[in-house]
């Protein structure tokens, strides 16, 4: 894709005032980051900071069979969500592989906002238009709304400051409606890096205006815009799978540990149930593990992971971590050799590097 | 924003020399600091290898990318700055002192005469840009 058929956020020159170093991720310019992937992660996790997440889709399903229809597509159960509740939720194709994850807001009973993830957002929309029967409503919303992550142990009270209000009655993964000037927002108490923190819908036309007034605000707070490079090191120290990575069409959710994502037992039949509850039954081929390097260096995406010489899987996602200060990441690996306990081994640029399974998640925030 | 210091020579691939008779320590550039962002991991090389002209004999690894080091000159190591093991953002906040990363023993320094003086890098990059 050339850089001109790049999408571009309500946001994008905002970044470029800032000089954001900006990259082509999911179809969209991106800012990667702002003044350096460390510090802006070291930013999160000690005070405040906000993303331009407008690339994600932002679909609307509406009707009175909205619910069911839903619950047919997803693995996890819509059934248990109330108004006001979000839900992480995974689309399966009937082979059991992955076609997105994506969150789940409850608004009314039969009106639901379903958030996904940028590159899939025309394949996602496809798919759910094949599925649905007429007395749905389907909407891609998406170049309506842009959509902020505020993330860090400061963003309560930075919310407080902004909205001159309260928001602690919000509970995790719920979703309120509110405003901003004349326009309206969402606002829920979910994100992407393991810290507390709000996703906030903002309409396109307005995103500029609460951007610029939020850094005003944010100021004795510390506020600072982060990139996508730090929303990865910050999502994988959190163990949070990305499409692309942990999640494709190849690899079902229950080798990528999402099992407490999967419920089997829901009433609704669900596309690709017959494939988990098999594969459930059989056991998982591979697992995603958690490792460390034992040496220097990075082991990347597709890096192949070996165990008494023989090829056993490969890196879903590998980076820096800077709060361990470490060399971490995510291997699918083969689980006949997991249950055997054999030494790994990663193939980084022709040379054999040592790896370590640890448990996940890498960081989880003091509580 | 860049700097590029007059004394220093500079090849297309981003490393800068010090040239100090048959001597020459290398690092990289300003700009290439930049690009990889915030570096994370250095492979040095060991002290009495021989590198033969545009090896590669290290490299540089930030969070978001990986990149060899290339030695424009054929010639053995000598020295090798041990620091940045602990220290790979050295590479970040002082490229050209503190962020060097081998000194090489040259044998032919007419070798050095395709590199690029301060003036001509700094217009290298602007066309590449």
């Amino acid at each position: 894709m050339t850089q001109e058929q790049l999408k571009k956020t309500p946001l994008f020159s905002e970044h470029q005032k800032l000089h954001a170093k900006m990259v082509g991720f999911g179809g969209w310019h991106m800012p990667i980051q702002y003044v350096g992937i460390i510090e802006e992660h070291h930013h999160v996790r000690n005070q405040v900071g906000i993303f331009d997440v407008s690339h994600m889709g932002e679909f609307f399903v509406s009707g009175p069979d909205a619910l069911g229809f839903l619950n047919g597509m997803t693995t996890n159960d819509l059934n248990k969500l109330q108004d006001g509740q979000c839900q992480y939720n995974i689309l399966c194709q009937e082979n059991g592989g992955v076609v997105d994850d994506i969150i789940v807001c409850r608004l009314a009973p039969d009106n639901f906002l379903v958030v996904v993830n940028a590159g899939n957002i025309q394949k996602d929309f496809s798919w759910l238009m094949q599925h649905k029967p007429d007395t749905v409503d389907l909407i891609d919303a998406s170049d309506d709304w842009a959509m902020l992550a505020l993330q860090g142990p400061q963003s309560d009270a930075l919310m407080q400051a902004f909205f001159n209000e309260d928001f602690s009655a919000v509970p995790y993964f719920g979703i309120i409606r509110h405003s901003f000037k004349n326009a309206p927002l969402f606002i829920s108490r979910t994100g992407y890096t393991g810290e507390r923190g709000f996703e906030i819908f903002v309409p396109s036309e307005y995103a500029r205006d609460f951007w610029n007034k939020i850094f005003e605000v944010g100021s004795i707070f510390n506020l600072q815009p982060i990139g996508l490079g730090a929303r990865d090191t910050l999502r994988l120290e959190a163990c949070y799978s990305l499409y692309g990575h942990e999640l494709l069409p190849t690899i079902s959710p229950l080798e990528a540990d999402l099992s407490w994502v999967v419920k089997l037992q829901k009433n609704t039949p669900f596309v690709g149930k017959d494939f988990l509850l098999e594969q459930k039954r059989q056991g998982v081929p591979r697992q995603l593990i958690a490792f460390e390097m034992m040496e220097a260096g990075i082991a990347r995406q597709d890096c192949r992971v070996f165990a008494s010489n023989v090829d056993v899987g490969y890196v879903t996602s590998g980076t820096y971590s800077p709060t361990l200060q470490k060399s971490i990441g995510l291997a699918l690996i083969d689980a006949e050799t997991l249950r055997q306990n054999k030494e790994l081994f990663v193939e980084v640029r022709q040379q054999m590097k040592q790896i370590k399974k640890v448990a996940k998640p890498f960081y989880k925030r003091p509580t | 924003m860049s700097n590029y210091p007059e004394e220093l020579k500079y090849s297309k691939e981003h490393e800068w020399v010090r040239i100090n008779g048959k001597e020459v320590t290398i690092g990289i550039t300003d700009y290439a600091a930049e690009q990889l962002g915030d570096v994370v991991f250095v492979e040095i090389p060991k002290v009495g290898t021989e590198y033969k002209q545009d090896a590669a004999f290290g490299v540089v690894e930030s969070v978001k990318s990986v990149s060899d080091i290339y030695v424009p000159v054929a010639g053995k190591v000598i020295e090798v700055n041990q620091n940045l093991i602990d220290q790979p953002a050295l590479i970040n906040e002082d490229p050209y002192q503190k962020g060097w990363i081998a000194r090489f023993e040259i044998q032919d320094p007419s070798q050095l005469n395709h590199l690029l003086s301060a003036k001509q890098y700094d217009q290298f990059l602007s066309e590449e840009a």
